[in-house]
């Protein structure tokens, strides 16, 4: 049987269900790469450029861990825009470019188009392709293309109840702590939040204080606009649309105690991004928020001593306000 | 409502003229300063790339002397630059500053809507002179550039160090104060005479290097720690890859009159990247395919710290460098920059450069853009 494999890091964390279904559904086995360590991100530093943003260091990492595996492609399609008007960042659209030479000795890359800018209906087309390399049986792949659409369906769904990407894919078993006293939000890529190497265990350490942890995902797509819609220009990054227009619709409705962004450095729409985010909430001043900065110098120290003091104030204020 | 801008380079000049014409007061931004930068960066966002932290530190010098109206352009991404203006209008803002900024977006940006932006900026203006502000602007465009490119050739084979930049800046001056067509007309024919003799008697073969990056760090001169006149100074002939009248051809006036010209470049990065990748990313690469197919010995290639799409151009030149036996070294450039090490490097380049080229020398390989030192390196 013929092994893809797939980088547990960046898109992944969007995507995975449906790739994992549709490439399952033509008969292919999918072969994930292990889980972030200090051996992931180092590989990725040697094999990286010295100013490249943290995610992609880490992607390059377990570009090399598939490579070790042996698999026989490595799915890296090139997504360029996932919804008219917007783009994903710089990096993703030279991703397959940026892997090929700065790896040596990949394994082939599946490298399929995604660029849904002008055209929305191009998907069923590239996917179609992609798929030709796998199976000539036209009926096989209409039905992968149409379960890997309901089966992202059903894991936008589930995010929507208040689960995270992390316990979806990473940590199935873990009960969801439902606490009505203090309501967290956590923002910024997805990559960068979910994955608890990178992110310090985030999640696990806000929910052991007793908080509950909103994500972007667990808003509707409504909800995000919603919180854009003021902006005077429309903003042309679909992830810097659902962490700005999460972080403004959380403000207006005042429904969260605080709110954590996660940044790595170097992340081009980030750093304006988050500097209007922290503007309109320091004008505002109902919402505490705090803002940490990752990169690869790990070192958990200084970060939790800053979360500590924010989960101090978050609690202090609740307890005056009352 | 006294007009400026940020400054690019020289285009300032093109820019203070338009906006005379259509019958403003311009308060162009002082030239970049220590002060600017320390300015721009106190009130810029830590992460923001080098160019936005410039702006900010022009907007500021030129508000203080008594600016109100902030022209800037925008964009559609995927590069940062598009929103720069949204994020410099919030900072001046909670600064304190009461200033309007109009913004002008590229896909607004056919000729007729150019024409209404302008028309809106017109001051009770008629066509005809609106027409004539544009025709000053472009000619003036046009004059800074070839004279630029010339500049660079002249550089090398001068007579004595630093002369033709004293040449050049004499008559920048002299551009800036002339008022039509046929002035400028003047002014460049003063200016050619004046660069052809500058020239040495018997002038060496120079180095030719090209420069290609991102287009602010190419055009302004305090952000590049002056590049282009230490190359040259150090008997380097330069080329620089990107010129605005080049610039405003293709994407203003060609594009809408659906002619596409151009795309030279895109052929040329075919085998390395075959999509646009937002800012001059694509660029970078086919220009650097070119240069080594025209015969540079080498190519330098200027970013802003952590520019996203000249970071993924960085992480190809080395397999560009290899295939087309061309030397490339990407430096980049922050607030952080410093001339000392600059220097060294560059010099340390530029011999490498002259060495592969003697006659009988060991081919050597250099070190390239983004590959780590090393194994007895003392960094590594």
């Amino acid at each position: 049987m013929v092994k893809i494999g797939i980088p547990r890091a960046l898109l992944y964390y969007t995507y995975y269900p449906a790739w994992k279904k549709f490439f399952e559904t033509l008969g292919v086995q999918v072969v994930l790469s292990g889980t972030t360590s200090k051996t992931t991100l180092d590989a990725g530093i040697r094999a990286a450029v010295d100013e490249t943003c943290l995610p992609v260091k880490v992607f390059l990492g377990h570009l090399i861990d598939l490579k070790e595996k042996g698999v026989d492609y490595i799915f890296c399609p090139r997504v360029i825009s996932v919804e008219p008007k917007r783009y994903l960042c710089p990096k993703f659209l030279g991703l397959p470019n940026m892997a090929l030479h700065l790896v040596k000795g990949l394994p082939p890359l599946l490298d399929m188009e995604v660029n849904l800018h002008k055209k929305a209906d191009d998907l069923p087309r590239q996917l179609y392709r992609l798929a030709r390399r796998f199976t000539m049986n036209p009926f096989k792949i209409r039905k992968s293309i149409a379960a890997a659409w309901k089966e992202e369906q059903a894991y936008a769904g589930r995010l929507r109840q208040g689960y995270t990407p992390y316990d979806l894919l990473e940590n199935p078993a873990a009960a969801r702590a439902q606490n009505r006293n203090m309501k967290i939000a956590v923002l910024g890529h997805t990559y960068n939040i979910n994955d608890p190497f990178l992110s310090m265990n985030l999640f696990e350490r806000l929910r052991s204080q007793g908080a509950e942890v909103i994500t972007s995902e667990m808003l509707t797509e409504e909800e995000v606009l919603q919180g854009v819609s003021r902006l005077e220009k429309d903003i042309f990054w679909t992830f810097g649309k659902e962490i700005l227009g999460t972080a403004n619709y959380l403000l207006e409705k005042r429904e969260v105690d605080g709110v954590i962004i996660l940044v790595s450095f170097g992340c081009g729409p980030d750093s304006l991004i988050v500097d209007l985010i922290e503007r309109s909430y320091k004008r505002a001043g109902t919402i505490p928020l705090l803002k940490i900065t990752l990169d690869e110098h790990t070192g958990d120290a200084g970060v939790l001593t800053r979360l500590e003091a924010f989960m101090d104030l978050v609690q202090w204020r609740d307890v005056k306000c009352r | 409502m006294p007009v400026t801008f940020a400054l690019m380079g020289d285009f300032a000049l093109p820019l203070k003229s338009l906006f005379t014409h259509l019958g403003h007061r311009v308060i162009p931004p002082p030239p970049v300063t220590e002060n600017t930068i320390r300015l721009g960066t106190r009130h810029s966002p830590e992460l923001a790339c080098y160019p936005l932290k410039v702006n900010i530190g022009n907007y500021i010098e030129s508000l203080e002397r008594g600016a109100d109206t902030i022209v800037m352009a925008g964009g559609v991404g995927p590069c940062r630059f598009g929103y720069y203006a949204q994020v410099q209008r919030e900072i001046l803002k909670d600064m304190g500053y009461d200033f309007n900024m109009i913004i002008i977006d590229p896909p607004q940006c056919g000729l007729e809507e150019l024409w209404q932006k302008l028309s809106s900026l017109n001051n009770g203006k008629n066509w005809r002179q609106i027409l004539f502000a544009l025709r000053v602007f472009w000619a003036k465009t046009k004059a800074l550039d070839r004279l630029h490119q010339k500049a660079l050739i002249a550089r090398p084979r001068q007579k004595s160090r630093g002369l033709v930049t004293r040449v050049y800046r004499e008559h920048v001056g002299l551009l800036d104060r002339a008022e039509t067509p046929a002035d400028i007309r003047e002014v460049c024919r003063a200016w050619e005479k004046a660069l052809e003799e500058t020239a040495a008697k018997a002038p060496q073969k120079p180095t030719r290097i090209a420069l290609v990056g991102e287009v602010y760090m190419l055009l302004e001169p305090y952000a590049n720690l002056d590049i282009e006149s230490t190359l040259g100074d150090m008997g380097v002939e330069v080329e620089r890859s990107i010129y605005i009248s080049d610039w405003i051809r293709d994407h203003v006036l060609l594009r809408n009159l659906k002619l596409k010209r151009g795309g030279s470049y895109k052929r040329a990065a075919a085998p390395y990247l075959q999509h646009f990748i937002g800012g001059h990313g694509w660029e970078s690469i086919g220009d650097t395919v070119l240069a080594a197919k025209r015969g540079f010995d080498g190519v330098i290639h200027i970013l802003p710290f952590a520019c996203t799409p000249e970071i993924v151009a960085q992480s190809i030149l080395p397999r560009v460098s290899r295939d087309n036996h061309i030397p490339v070294m990407s430096l980049s450039f922050d607030e952080h920059s410093a001339r000392a090490g600059f220097i060294t490097r560059l010099e340390a380049f530029v011999d490498l450069l002259r060495h592969g080229r003697a006659p009988g020398a060991k081919p050597c390989t250099p070190r390239l853009a983004g590959e780590k030192p090393g194994k007895f390196s003392p960094l590594g």
